[in-house]
């Protein structure tokens, strides 16, 4: 390792260059490599600069280097997903690397988010999915990572905030209302309200937060658990069930079709800088919805950011520590456990509200399907994966799984169908016989669960550790290693 | 409402036997065995397939649908009980060798585990029978209907429903009170270090453990299905998660309040089933008796948050 160590910087920039040098061959319509090599030089250039120990300098201009060419990249060839997975692993570098200046970040991450990612996202709808599918989950991964992570309140129930955000709008902004309130506008409100039930889907989760934490909140560990779990349930029956007397959720067929907020300003925005048909077929409705969303969702996960960042370093942040380390030595300090543990709750609530309107208006459908007990320990996976308590392991853990999930086992899913269907040989198996049941993209549940077990006994801190975490696991460790001997 | 009871009754002891693996496991680790859903699910799958290859309604091997039953139970009991074992030593017992003292990380791995073999198990129904919903045999022996006083009726298979969870109960109770391996499974539960400085191996012990509690579900599994007919690789999750119900009302870690807890919830579920449409006009209907179930938990852990039958376990500061 310290010799690879030692030609860390060459190593790094030889792969750079050599990688931009193919994205640039094959943009002059030259392909001297093969779009396959390309990838694999891509792959191992990303690799070597976020994981060689590099100085700040080099490491910030590979970056960029790299971001540059992922992006031309993905403007000439759309269907390289490898590329834009490749893009994604650079934006997250560039936020958790340890030896960057903020500038940088900063210039690197939002020329990612709203110049690369929009760049490739125009032209190929399903990355704008991906993306707002990610940004959905970091959302809701960031409310529980309050809850489980900072006040360590173990809540397995969460999805029925989001369930609460989601109806919040999803009764408001479509005709459902009018079902049961008379003399409601027959097709519901206006999309742009949206804006405004944002802020009360805030509100009406936060209070669901505070009415459910008031009782289970007195209970502790894996009661808490429990009744969290069954209150979640709870919510979700009444989502499906609430049909009659009053038809409020129209029961299991969920509610459609819920309206979007108007975007011709967007529409305007996107003729005006010219890139109403430069990718080759005209900008329609449904790509300057995905672009909205887009947006929308990276402002609300740039404020929840925000909020969640001010409120650890806030007094209640620190009162949540104190209680997730020691509930009893935190009440004789003085913190009163069950309104810090409320706000806790409430706070949750409140991230995971929000995007609850917002992915109501998205999907234009609302249904109890979304909000299972499933969805909840999804959640969570997210939030443990990443590294509990840690804001950036919170949406590492939500970028990972979605990508791996909408991502890569569809694609794994895709390549052995055209296996079977050509009939390659791999090692003297005809690809051919393969079963059709065993297809990946019907196994996700399956990798899901190798990937938290082998995490857990491997990397039971997360893939970006909270450092008093990571602290407190060590040392366990090397008492088991020390003391324990069994 | 006589009728009403019996079903209550019959519900209730499919919810205990499965919370009593909860229970066990529970009680020697302090863990939340998510996968122990998926150990009763796979009980249930193994006694479908001994049904099938040797009951084969052409040419059934044992034709008796009793020594049949038993055989499938005793299947399942093997089966289920190797894979909790397996499941132990694959998937737990790594984070115990790392001393990790977060009780978030074995839940994760347990659900990770529930996930595989969820998965696991379609995929086996998918190569083998290329089904989802998987159909239990219907043998006739085992419908029939008994009259009982009170105009009450119950099919042979309640019975013996009733009796193998009773028999559980006690075998269990007996072993874990009287006999030298329950002794040692109370002292692993109690202090796993002071136990292993008496000469107790704590890994046999919980391995042990697993073996009983994963047994226990499996058999509760096969009788799951018998009752209910039909299988499929989600079916363990429903249950699992009311056996725990069960188990936490009870008292977890408590063998009789794992049992009681099951019979309570599965009367609280029949009786609001039937009669919540009566007392609300029809407005709300059986759907919310799960809400009831819930919310009834919710309530009594207000007012004793131990449970039933839980001791109150002083807090050492």
């Amino acid at each position: 390792m310290s010799a690879l160590h030692r030609f860390a910087l060459p190593l790094s920039i030889g792969l750079t260059a050599l990688s931009a040098a193919g994205v640039l061959l094959s943009l002059l319509g030259q392909p001297v490599v093969s779009s396959g090599l390309l990838n694999v030089l891509l792959v191992l250039g990303v690799a070597s600069v976020m994981g060689l120990r590099l100085p700040t300098g080099w490491r910030s201009g590979l970056l960029a280097v790299l971001a540059l060419a992922l992006t031309i990249l993905l403007r000439t060839n759309t269907d390289d997903k490898i590329a834009f997975y490749l893009l994604l692993a650079v934006l997250i570098a560039s936020f958790l690397l340890p030896n960057l200046t903020q500038l940088v970040r900063i210039a690197l991450g939002t020329s990612i988010l709203l110049i690369a990612v929009p760049i490739a996202g125009l032209s190929n709808s399903f990355l704008f999915e991906l993306g707002i599918q990610i940004g959905i989950f970091a959302a809701l991964a960031l409310g529980l990572n309050v809850v489980v992570g900072q006040a360590g309140l173990l809540d397995l129930g969460f999805a029925a905030f989001f369930a609460i955000g989601a109806y919040t709008w999803g009764i408001f902004g479509s005709p459902q209302a009018a079902q049961f309130i008379d003399g409601f506008p027959a097709q519901g409100l206006p999309g742009n309200y949206l804006f405004l039930f944002m802020a009360l889907a805030i509100i009406t989760a936060a209070i669901t937060g505070v009415l459910i934490g008031l009782p289970a909140l007195r209970l502790r560990g894996d009661y808490l658990a429990i009744v969290t779990l069954g209150l979640g349930e709870v919510v979700r029956v009444f989502a499906n069930n609430l049909d009659k007397p009053l038809n409020i959720t129209n029961g299991p067929q969920g509610i459609t079709p819920v309206n979007r907020p108007d975007v011709g300003i967007l529409a305007d925005f996107l003729r005006a800088i010219g890139a109403e048909r430069i990718y080759g077929r005209p900008i329609d409705d449904a790509i300057t919805y995905s672009f909205f969303f887009y947006l929308l969702v990276l402002v609300v996960i740039g404020i929840v950011v925000l909020v969640n960042v001010r409120l650890a370093n806030s007094r209640f942040g620190r009162a949540w520590v104190a209680i997730r380390e020691d509930e009893i030595a935190a009440k004789a300090m003085g913190i009163p456990l069950l309104p810090t543990k409320l706000i806790a709750f409430a706070t949750g609530a409140a991230f995971s509200g929000i995007m609850g309107a917002v992915f109501a208006a998205k999907q234009t459908f609302v249904s109890p399907e979304s909000f299972t007990l499933q969805a909840s320990i999804n959640i969570l996976a997210f939030v443990i994966l990443g590294g509990m308590g840690s804001i950036g392991g919170a949406v590492v853990g939500a970028a990972a799984v979605t990508v791996l999930n909408l991502g890569i086992l569809k694609d794994f899913s895709d390549l052995l169908n055209t296996w079977r269907q050509t009939g390659v040989n791999i090692l003297g198996y005809n690809m051919a016989n393969l079963p059709p049941q065993l297809n990946p993209a019907k196994y996700e549940r399956l990798v899901f669960g190798l990937i938290l077990i082998l995490m857990m006994i491997f990397r039971p801190e997360g893939l970006i550790p909270e450092q008093r975490h990571k602290a407190e696991l060590q040392e366990a460790r090397q008492e088991a290693q020390e003391g324990g001997g069994k | 409402m006589p009728q009403t009871l019996l079903e209550g009754l019959l519900l209730g002891f499919v919810y205990a036997m499965v919370a009593l693996g909860y229970t066990m496991v529970y009680g020697v680790l302090g863990l939340i065995n998510f996968a122990h859903s998926e150990v009763f699910m796979i009980g249930a799958v193994i006694g479908l397939e001994v049904f099938r290859f040797w009951g084969n309604p052409d040419a059934p091997v044992i034709s008796n649908p009793f020594l049949l039953l038993f055989v499938a139970l005793v299947f399942a009991a093997v089966g289920s009980g190797t894979m909790a074992v397996l499941v132990e030593r694959f998937a737990y017992r790594p984070l115990r060798k790392r001393g990790s003292k977060n009780i978030l990380v074995p839940m994760i791995t347990a659900i990770g585990v529930s996930f595989l073999l969820q998965d696991l198990t379609r995929i086996y129904a998918a190569l083998r029978h290329n089904e989802f919903n998987m159909q239990y045999r219907t043998f006739d022996a085992l419908n029939t209907t008994l009259m009982l006083p009170l105009q009450t009726t119950i099919q042979v298979k309640g019975i013996i429903i009733i009796v193998v969870s009773v028999l559980m109960l006690v075998g269990l109770t007996y072993l874990v009170n009287r006999t030298k391996l329950g002794k040692a499974i109370r002292a692993v539960s109690q202090d796993m270090q002071t136990a292993a400085l008496m000469g107790i191996n704590p890994d046999v012990i919980i391995s042990r453990t697993f073996l009983i509690g994963g047994s226990l579900g499996g058999v509760a599994g096969v009788l799951f299905g018998l009752l209910y007919t039909n299988v499929t690789p989600y079916s363990g999750v429903l249950p699992g998660l009311k056996a725990f119900t069960s188990a936490v009302l009870g008292g977890i870690g408590n063998i009789p309040g794992a049992m009681v807890g099951g019979l309570v919830l599965g009367q609280l579920e029949t009786l609001s089933g039937t009669y919540l449409p009566f007392l609300t006009n029809g407005n709300f209907g059986t759907e919310y008796k799960d809400v009831f179930a819930f919310l009834t938990l919710v309530l009594l852990l207000l007012f004793r948050p131990q449970g039933l039958f839980g001791q109150n376990v002083s807090e050492k500061v």
